[in-house]
């Protein structure tokens, strides 16, 4: 793996908050009105407490990546939940040499 | 395309981020004023302004926008630029405050919160401009908010001088007094370097040395707090495991430097020039390198074998730091700010920690005597006497010490002074009551020492 430093434009979508009906599909549905291609996801309950890792592509989206972040941190906070949407050479740099 | 990162690793660093206090503590613009020089003090202050302002206008909002990218903060966004002793040489001390000035009003235009290089550099004498500069200090730095200073008193290869460790035990001790009301500030924008880096990101220290090149990025990362977390969990760690556990947590902090300083130098256009991988602790509960050495298993901080946890944290930390970076530089050791850390305050007030040992945990990590308040009866020759020692052993042993103090006037030791936000709050620490004034007004340099014989 390179580290790639802005070549790609990915990102991770991480979700933590108490179990709630819906939280996929308000998420993939934010996204795909604003064309985010999600990649992979992954989702587990421990204890009511949902946990959501998802990997999207912003390429095609119609908004960048700041803003998404904006949006979703306001709307999951809403919710009760905490949304954090980072580019992934965050994590890359953290966890790959 | 599956996910690339587990998820505990995708976990660990936004429990980092947002419940262990790792941040980036500082982007540090570095620009050359040396083109900025003029006969007409105005024109002059103008230059020196324009540069400023056309180098780092864009400096907070990128910062800004990188810092939301990734999901880290950023908490300071500076500047420093070429030491004003040499870039303005030919003024005298009033112009020289005017310089300060200009300074400051640059640093609010482009919403930095400090602006370093109120320099000189004097470890082997003075120039006209370095003496006018170092006569402007306390006016200069009580009179505006953002401006800092430092002065460089000794080096391994040059020696001390001992006429410049005079005269700063006064500089420090009038910037108290003219900023009495606010517990001496003017003193905590001082610092007195031995063996200072040119490219510190790290205030009050840093500025832009001049054989850096016309402007670059340095980027200064934390993370007490993550440290001192590793340290809790493995409470059955020898110590080749502690050290190895350090090492590791220490390379993803330094990581994360890297990343933003790469980052920010793309988006400004501005060569990166290094990371500095110090363990620079906040006042915020939680972010302290007291708590990293209690952690370790000492009662408190300042009790013995306070040195040797430091030793081994220090060493861990530059160990796992240097492979995460391409260029490692500044300070690169953990600070040990008394006032900026929850744990060392609180290790003063319950009587464990002391100045004296203080000055023998400065042997063995970065920089120095920082951020201590003295008791506001303190004489200029005591401070004199506390920074000769404290450059003795940064000449000796070939690294950095400086000494930041802050005479709490009308106060005495066991007293509070309050600095307020990254600075924070200490109680006033106890010095010894004996005399050093014949010793220091000695004049003349302190010799180099044989180590600086390496060529």
């Amino acid at each position: 793996m390179t580290l790639s430093l802005e070549e790609s434009n990915r990102a991770i979508i991480t979700i933590l908050g108490r179990d709630q009906t819906g939280i996929i599909a308000w998420v993939s549905g934010r996204l795909a009105e604003y064309r985010v291609n999600i990649l992979d996801i992954s989702q587990t309950i421990v204890d009511e407490f949902f946990t959501m890792i998802m990997v999207v592509d912003l390429n095609p989206a119609t908004t960048g990546l700041v803003d998404l972040a904006r949006i979703l941190e306001q709307e999951g906070s809403d919710k009760g939940l905490q949304v954090k949407v980072q580019h992934e050479d965050i994590f890359t740099f953290m966890h790959r040499i | 395309m599956t996910i690339t990162f587990a998820r505990e690793e995708i976990q660990q660093t936004i429990k980092m981020i947002h419940e262990e206090n790792l941040d980036i503590r500082t982007i540090t613009m570095g620009i050359s004023l040396l083109d900025c020089g003029s006969e007409d003090i105005r024109r002059m202050e103008q230059k020196v302004y324009d540069k400023i302002v056309k180098n780092a206008g864009k400096l907070v909002q990128v910062g800004e926008q990188i810092s939301a990218r990734y999901g880290i903060p950023i908490i300071n966004k500076r500047v420093s630029v070429t030491p004003i002793a040499i870039a303005a040489a030919h003024l005298d001390t009033e112009e020289m405050v005017r310089i300060a000035k200009a300074l400051n009003r640059a640093a609010r235009e482009v919403g930095i919160n400090f602006i370093g290089g109120f320099s000189a550099l004097v470890q082997k004498g003075f120039t006209v401009g370095d003496l006018a500069l170092i006569e402007a200090i306390p006016q200069a730095l009580s009179e505006t908010e953002f401006v800092c200073s430092s002065v460089n008193i000794g080096t391994t290869k040059t020696g001390i001088n001992m006429d410049a460790v005079l005269k700063m035990g006064q500089v420090i001790l009038k910037c108290a007094q003219l900023t009495a009301d606010q517990d001496g500030i003017a003193a905590a924008k001082l610092v007195v370097f031995c063996n200072a880096p040119e490219d510190n990101p790290f205030m009050a220290g840093a500025f832009h040395g001049v054989g850096e090149p016309e402007c670059v990025i340095n980027v200064g990362v934390s993370g007490p707090g993550v440290v001192a977390k590793v340290v809790k969990e493995f409470p059955e760690a020898d110590f080749s495991e502690l050290s190895n556990l350090i090492k590791q947590t220490s390379f993803k902090i330094t990581r994360m430097g890297e990343l933003i300083g790469r980052a920010a130098s793309k988006a400004l256009e501005v060569p990166f020039g290094i990371v500095d991988l110090s363990l620079a602790p906040t006042p915020a509960i939680g972010d302290s390198v007291a708590e990293i050495l209690e952690n370790m298993g000492l009662e408190r901080c300042g009790t013995h074998g306070t040195t040797a946890a430091l030793a081994l944290l220090n060493d861990a930390v530059k160990k796992g730091g240097a492979m995460a970076s391409s260029h490692v530089g500044g300070l690169s050791g953990a600070f040990i700010p008394v006032s900026e850390d929850a744990g060392m305050v609180r290790a003063v007030e319950e009587g464990a920690l002391t100045l004296d040992k203080l000055e023998a945990m400065t042997c063995v990590c970065s920089v120095g005597l920082d951020m201590i308040a003295l008791p506001g009866d303190v004489s200029a020759e005591t401070i004199s006497a506390i920074i000769a020692d404290e450059a003795a052993i940064g000449m000796i042993n070939k690294k950095t010490t400086a000494v930041r103090v802050i005479p709490a006037i009308g106060k005495k030791a066991g007293d509070r002074v309050e600095f307020g936000g990254l600075l924070g709050g200490a109680p006033v620490m106890a010095i010894h009551p004996f005399s050093s004034k014949v010793f220091v007004n000695r004049g003349g340099r302190i010799p180099a020492p044989l180590i600086s014989l390496s060529n």
